[in-house]
């Protein structure tokens, strides 16, 4: 039985939404514009005497739809008619704009939806309500007696009606009222429908514009040769050449480089060819992948902070047979579609930018450092992003382009090259994970401990104090679901300065896999059905359950299987949301992998626009895909040996399988999309290559190799 | 100077002749629709029609279509009403779009050859094009819904 939760029960229960969140919407009376003819509520909303309303989409769009999202909650809310709102996308200014749960205006971690609907909710309904109060004024009725529908406020006693833009004035002048009573669920027009994307007409024809296709009058272009070893640094570079070039027009060192700014983005190549430079490679040459490898390995024999420590390991694992296992994944690189880039154009007393970033806020302040300006004199332009996946939070390419405006005191443009992509990134850390474990008589876990040996990307980034266990890299682990009476958690934090970012579900992309894949190794050693193990020691965790019994139920789990076929799950909580998934596989004789079918389920709470929920499970699941198939950075001498798609290879479409998504709304407080999706998919696919094989993938990428039987 | 027709458009440029049509598209013509992804002809996204035929125009070099019909997004159809744009749009399929220009046209040139095309013959035509958000569901169900457009006479 799975236990879906029936719309009417979810209304029965009310929308939960989260608690204690800051309300950022209240805005101190300077800060509301006072711009006649225009009803500006909060920062959020404002309409003017044509009724036109006008929301602020604080969220960048990469793709996961919120300049679709954002305008549904807060048209719902305020009774507006959808297809007539305007949406603009928010300019850099945290005081105004900030995630209300983070407290800056960046982006990551699933947050669009989790972190805002309260917030939106709240707003809109503070504006219908004056817009209510407004009208019942006017008519010398009860505030009671008056409701809202399509943009208009109605008193159906009377059958008098006020469009919004008739009440703009009206309204402006009331208090803005801070606890305004929301919708009930069940009066929702927009959220929980799917609702098709406003940006779609753009992305079609071409006309939408992201950071690589800004043009400003007088704008020039740069790209950036960079120390192929991380760290180094120019030493010295002679630009003779280079400057010979027509078109080129400028040559000046960037804190990342050299940058050669040019007529256009290909003389700026060719410029960047004919340039010598010296570099100071640094400590990191000295690096490689075997020598990191050899380092976890010896560090995986030491013990090391102890995240969480239920019970007596050492004694539970001291009584019997012990089971034993090292899981080991490699460095990724984002690869965006869009390569990295922005506009600046820097001048003695503004800064105006134009970049397809997830970190508005981090922008501004990053620009204002450099040009020495006051925050307020960064003019930040958030265009729409050829991807994000975290590597858009990064502010190396903003840094780019506003030291190279500054220096050449022109408008420039710097790209990058998907070369200087891929070998310039942040990247999802490597990791070696040690693993031991006994089972009681009943064949289930009586101890189990996991040491993670790898470096903290938060620690890295001075966002984590050095020597405290860095919460990213044992998000998934340390909080792993099932019951186990003795069960130790360590990290090793190794950190061999590799650039480390925050790939779309970050520390859960690989501490899925390798929960995951143990428990599996552990149901197999007991003879027991992977689904019914984890099952057993899901007690405490019920939405776990949930979601497992799902996409087992849905996916026909148990059924035979032709030989060289199998069948995979896993369950992993991420971000706020529940999420399980079941891969069928096929293995040739030559160890050829084909994932034919996924079935994604997510516990999200509540799915706000279910078609966007699906996109996001769908693109996760391609996203962790592509990794388990080809994922893998690797390091010589402090450069990466990955240059651009032919030796980064992402999935294509002829290896695309089925993926069926299934939506459970809980009715809980809404929790993260654009992630959750990730971490399930490679341990469902090789725990499904291990029922085909009875071959047990330790390490990712798969290696054919491995799965050889002819 | 070199000519060529762009989108109907006869228009000469004074550029390299081994500069990439890529790049003449998008910084000399100011058509931003057809975007950069690798530079060396792997992912697709630079896909333009010359001729009617799909070409990677990150290593065309511009000499190449002198006298030739180049066609890119912004040319696909007047009104944004080809039938794939339809279909792309009634499936929904972009998520950050960036490789869409090129999906598109990439599945255009398909569809003009392939009146129905069956799976293998999408796998087959829209292998070229990488979509890192992971649309290639939505891609071959959009692929089909605008066979069923244009047969329809839409």
């Amino acid at each position: 039985m799975t236990t879906l939760v029936s719309r009417r029960e979810i209304l029965k229960r009310g929308l939960a939404v989260g608690a204690g969140l800051t309300l950022g919407f209240t805005l101190p009376r300077r800060g509301r514009a006072q711009t006649p003819g225009v009803f500006t509520p909060n920062q959020w909303l404002r309409i003017d005497r044509d009724g036109v309303v006008t929301i602020t989409n604080s969220v960048p769009e990469m793709g996961q739809g919120s300049l679709t999202t954002t305008p549904m909650i807060i048209a719902d809310e305020l009774d507006a008619t959808l297809d007539s709102v305007k949406v603009e996308q928010a300019p850099a200014n945290p005081a105004l704009y900030k995630n209300p749960v983070t407290g800056s205006q960046s982006y990551g971690g699933s947050r669009g939806v989790r972190d805002h609907l309260e917030m939106w909710r709240k707003a809109a309904a503070s504006a219908r309500e004056m817009l209510k109060q407004a009208a019942a004024n006017e008519w010398g009725v009860p505030v009671e007696s008056v409701e809202t529908e399509d943009g208009a406020v109605i008193h159906r006693p009377t059958g008098r009606r006020f469009a919004y833009g008739q009440l703009v004035d009206k309204a402006q002048a009331l208090a803005v009222p801070q606890n305004p009573k929301l919708k009930t669920p069940d009066q929702f027009k927009y959220i929980g429908k799917a609702v098709k994307r406003r940006d779609t007409p753009d992305k079609v024809t071409g006309r939408g514009i992201y950071g690589i296709d800004v043009q400003v009058p007088g704008m020039l272009v740069g790209s950036v040769e960079r120390c192929p070893v991380f760290g180094g640094k120019v030493q010295s570079f002679d630009a003779t050449a280079t400057k010979a070039i027509k078109g080129v027009k400028d040559v000046v060192q960037v804190s990342n480089g050299v940058a050669v700014v040019a007529d256009n983005f290909w003389t700026a190549l060719q410029g960047r060819r004919a340039l010598k430079v010296t570099w100071d490679e640094g400590p990191i040459a000295q690096v490689s992948s075997a020598g990191i490898t050899r380092e976890y390995e010896a560090a995986a024999k030491q013990p090391g902070q102890v995240a969480r420590n239920d019970g007596d390991v050492d004694k539970a694992l001291a009584s019997g047979k012990v089971y034993e296992a090292v899981y080991q994944v490699p460095y990724l690189e984002h690869a965006c579609m869009e390569p990295m880039n922005a506009t600046a154009q820097v001048s003695r007393d503004s800064c105006v930018i134009w970049a397809p970033t997830q970190n508005p806020g981090g922008t501004q302040a990053t620009a204002a450092r450099i040009t020495g300006l006051p925050p307020e004199k960064v003019i930040v332009n958030t265009t729409l992003l050829g991807g994000g996946f975290g590597r858009r939070g990064e502010i190396d390419f903003i840094v780019d382009a506003v030291e190279t405006s500054k220096a050449v005191g022109a408008p420039v443009k710097v790209v990058w090259t998907r070369e200087d992509d891929i070998t310039h990134g942040f990247y999802r850390p490597a990791t070696y994970n040690v693993f031991h474990a006994a089972l009681d008589t009943n064949g289930m876990p009586s101890a189990w401990s996991t040491r993670v040996v790898g470096p903290g990307i938060l620690i890295q980034k001075g966002r984590a104090q050095a020597g405290t266990i860095d919460p990213a890299a044992v998000e998934a682990v340390r909080n792993m679901p099932y019951d186990i009476p003795n069960l130790r958690i360590e990290w090793n934090n190794k950190d061999l300065g590799i650039p480390l970012g925050f790939w779309r579900s970050v520390g859960p992309s690989q501490n899925g896999f390798i929960i995951e894949s143990f428990i599996d190794e552990l149901a197999h050693a007991a003879g027991k059905d992977p689904f019914e193990y984890r099952k057993a020691l899901l007690g405490k965790s019920p939405r776990h359950k949930a979601i497992l019994e799902l996409v087992a139920k849905r996916a026909n789990w148990g059924a035979a299987m032709p030989a060289g076929q199998g069948r995979g799950i896993a369950v992993v909580f991420s971000y706020g949301s529940y999420a399980a998934t079941v891969a069928e596989v096929s293995v040739a004789p030559d160890g050829a992998v084909k994932v034919n079918k996924l079935v994604c389920g997510i516990d999200a709470g509540i799915a706000v626009n279910p078609d966007a929920v699906r996109a996001q499970m769908e693109g996760g699941a391609v996203y962790a895909l592509t990794a388990a198939y080809y994922g893998q950075i690797t390091i010589d001498r402090g450069r990466v040996q990955q240059s651009n798609f032919h030796d980064y290879q992402m999935l294509r479409i002829n290896e695309m399988p089925v993926v069926d998504v299934q939506i459970l709304d809980s009715g809980e407080a809404p929790g993260g999309l654009g992630e959750p999706g990730v971490p399930t998919v490679a341990p469902a696919v090789t725990n499904a290559i291990f029922a085909a094989t009875g071959k047990r993938l330790r390490k990712l990428p798969i290696d054919r190799n491995e799965l050889k039987r002819a | 100077m070199i000519s060529f027709t762009v989108n109907g458009k006869q228009r000469q440029v004074d550029v390299p002749p081994e500069m990439p049509l890529l790049w003449v598209l998008r910084e000399s013509l100011n058509l931003t629709g057809t975007k950069y992804g690798c530079g060396i002809a792997v992912c697709g996204a630079c896909t333009v029609h010359v001729d009617g035929t799909a070409v990677r125009s990150c290593v065309s070099p511009v000499s190449a279509v002198a006298g030739r019909r180049v066609t890119t997004i912004e040319g696909l159809s007047a009104r944004g009403d080809h039938p794939v744009q339809r279909a792309w749009t009634e499936v929904d399929v972009p998520q950050c779009g960036y490789c869409q220009s090129g999906q598109i046209m990439s599945a255009a040139a398909l569809l003009a050859r392939k009146a129905a095309p069956t799976d293998a013959d999408i796998d087959d035509g829209m292998s070229g094009n990488i979509c890192r958000c992971g649309t290639y569901q939505r891609i071959r169900a959009a692929i089909h819904r605008a066979a069923a457009l244009k047969k329809a006479g839409a």
